[in-house]
């Protein structure tokens, strides 16, 4: 498994997602308030772009008539048909035991650290400024 | 293997050489885009009254479609408009990129096509059909333009229909699927008539505001259940064109049903054909059984796709109904387009591949 430095932190908007590629898979990041997220940019159903999808929150009901809506923003929805996947461990909604799309580990660090290795950024240069994402994969 | 990882691990499926696509969605930049083909008289009805319909929520769909212009999210041109109003990004996005040989155009907006002005809606469509052309077909050889009709208004419609057959560019005919009367009723006819005679396909794509609920059960709540019941409208507009003898007295009429699914054809013919002994009598202007005519009348297109949880139970599915009945299509740009590449999740041999990508569209077309 290795680590890639795939964009600056800031690079990612709030409750937005950049896109990325890393060794030839197009990923999409994801930030949910101070958290980022990485997952397979291609939709499993019909292969929409997920870096397109929307954040939304969960919604729940116990029975006709009551709704509960939690987890604000954790749920993303494939902008092609609207199936959703949990951020977090990229399951589908609707069908978690069958389908669910590729998520990987995805860790904030200072460039100050990365600078020294033993990580290397491929595709742009690291300053000592700011903080970066690693996506392991 | 489950067929969990048959569908996440899935090779992208092998291209066919050649796709005819039977549903794409073209749209003006801007509404006023249409002024330039309206007569001065027509363009201060625009202004000044414009649309009305036979439905509630005027300006505005009755049901929320899903996403913003009921779009697929990536499909918004960078160069601004709505999604399908830009060629450059059309041609970039979809007929490019998916080797989109052949693109049937479907413009549901603005609507002529069940306008209650009738003067008003033969401009609007006349309008339209001009501006596929202008904007589209003339620019790029590989889409074909739509004849949109008033067809509450079956005069008016023939006398499009023979304005624009034959001039390279359109090669159907498109009118409201759900009109103020089901579509087997004689008032239709005189489109019909025209329409074999030169040959033209109705290409009829669910649509169409008539005051009546969508489905025969009342006005529904949600979209989800509004999403499946146009689908349920076009069973009712082939069961009526069947057995009002559309067929019988129009043999060479061809009908395309379009965004509808396709499974439930089997099960019409099916139905159909039980009753059909039994009330024979009621309609002796039938010669054959009712699947008689849906066998060598209808067609229907792929989108949305039936997804049975076997996969490959459509294959039985396209055996009871004819391979040579079912023509693909994306619905570009909408929200529940299909990809050619994904769509088909079960083997099939080179030639049916073929028959459903682009030999059944260019048979009915008359295409090559």
């Amino acid at each position: 498994m290795a680590r890639h430095i795939v964009a600056k932190a800031l690079d990612v908007p709030a409750d937005g997602s950049k896109l990325v590629t890393v060794a030839g898979r197009a990923i999409a990041l994801f930030r949910v308030g101070e958290e980022y997220f990485a997952i397979n940019n291609r939709c499993p159903h019909e292969g929409g772009s997920l870096c397109h999808g929307r954040l939304v929150s969960l919604v729940r009901s116990d029975e006709p008539g009551t709704y509960r809506l939690s987890r604000r923003n954790e749920m993303l929805q494939c902008p092609w048909h609207g199936w959703e996947f949990d951020i977090r461990t990229g399951q589908s909604w609707c069908d978690p035991e069958r389908i669910r799309t590729r998520n990987y580990v995805v860790t904030v660090e200072p460039g100050e650290e990365l600078v020294k290795g033993p990580y290397k950024a491929e595709t742009f240069p690291i300053s000592v400024d700011g903080d970066y994402l690693v996506v392991e994969i | 293997m489950t067929t969990a990882t048959a569908t996440l691990e899935r090779p992208v499926a092998r291209q066919a050489t050649e796709i005819v696509d039977c549903d794409i969605h073209p749209i003006m930049k801007s509404p006023k885009d249409i002024l330039p083909y309206l007569s001065r008289r027509w363009q201060e009805h625009h202004e000044t009254i414009g649309f009305r319909f036979r439905g509630p929520f005027h300006g505005a769909s009755a049901y929320p479609k899903a996403t913003p212009a009921l779009s697929r999210g990536d499909s918004w041109p960078p160069e601004g408009g709505p999604p399908g109003s830009s060629l450059r990004f059309m041609q970039e996005q979809h007929l490019d990129a998916l080797g989109i040989t052949t693109g049937m155009l479907q413009p549901l907006f603005p609507v002529g096509m069940d306008e209650r002005n009738l003067d008003f809606a033969h401009a609007v469509c006349r309008a339209v059909n001009d501006w596929q052309v202008d904007a589209f077909t003339s620019q790029d050889s590989r889409l074909k333009a739509n004849i949109v009709v008033a067809c509450n208004d079956p005069q008016g419609a023939v006398r499009e229909i023979e304005r624009c057959a034959g001039d390279g560019h359109h090669v159907q005919v498109s009118f409201a699927t759900r009109a103020v009367e089901p579509l087997g009723s004689r008032r239709f006819w005189p489109i019909y008539e025209v329409a074999e005679r030169h040959g033209l396909p109705l290409g009829l794509h669910s649509v169409g505001t008539n005051g009546h609920a969508v489905g025969a059960g009342g006005w529904p709540s949600f979209y989800f259940e509004e999403h499946q019941s146009v689908s349920v409208s076009l069973h009712a507009m082939v069961a009526s064109m069947v057995l009002e003898g559309v067929f019988e007295q129009f043999p060479k009429l061809k009908l395309i049903v379009i965004e509808g699914g396709f499974a439930w054809l089997a099960s019409l013919a099916w139905r159909l054909d039980d009753l059909w002994p039994k009330f024979r009598a009621e309609v002796p202007h039938l010669k054959h059984p009712p699947s008689f005519y849906i066998r060598r009348n209808v067609y229907c297109t792929t989108q949305p796709m039936d997804e049975p949880p076997m996969q490959r139970d459509l294959k039985t599915v396209l055996d009871w109904i004819g391979w040579d009945r079912v023509l693909f299509a994306t619905d570009y740009p909408h929200w529940d387009s299909d990809d050619p590449r994904y769509v088909f999740k079960f083997p099939m041999s080179e030639e049916q591949r073929t028959m459903l990508f682009s030999g059944n569209a260019k048979t009915v077309f008359g295409l090559g």
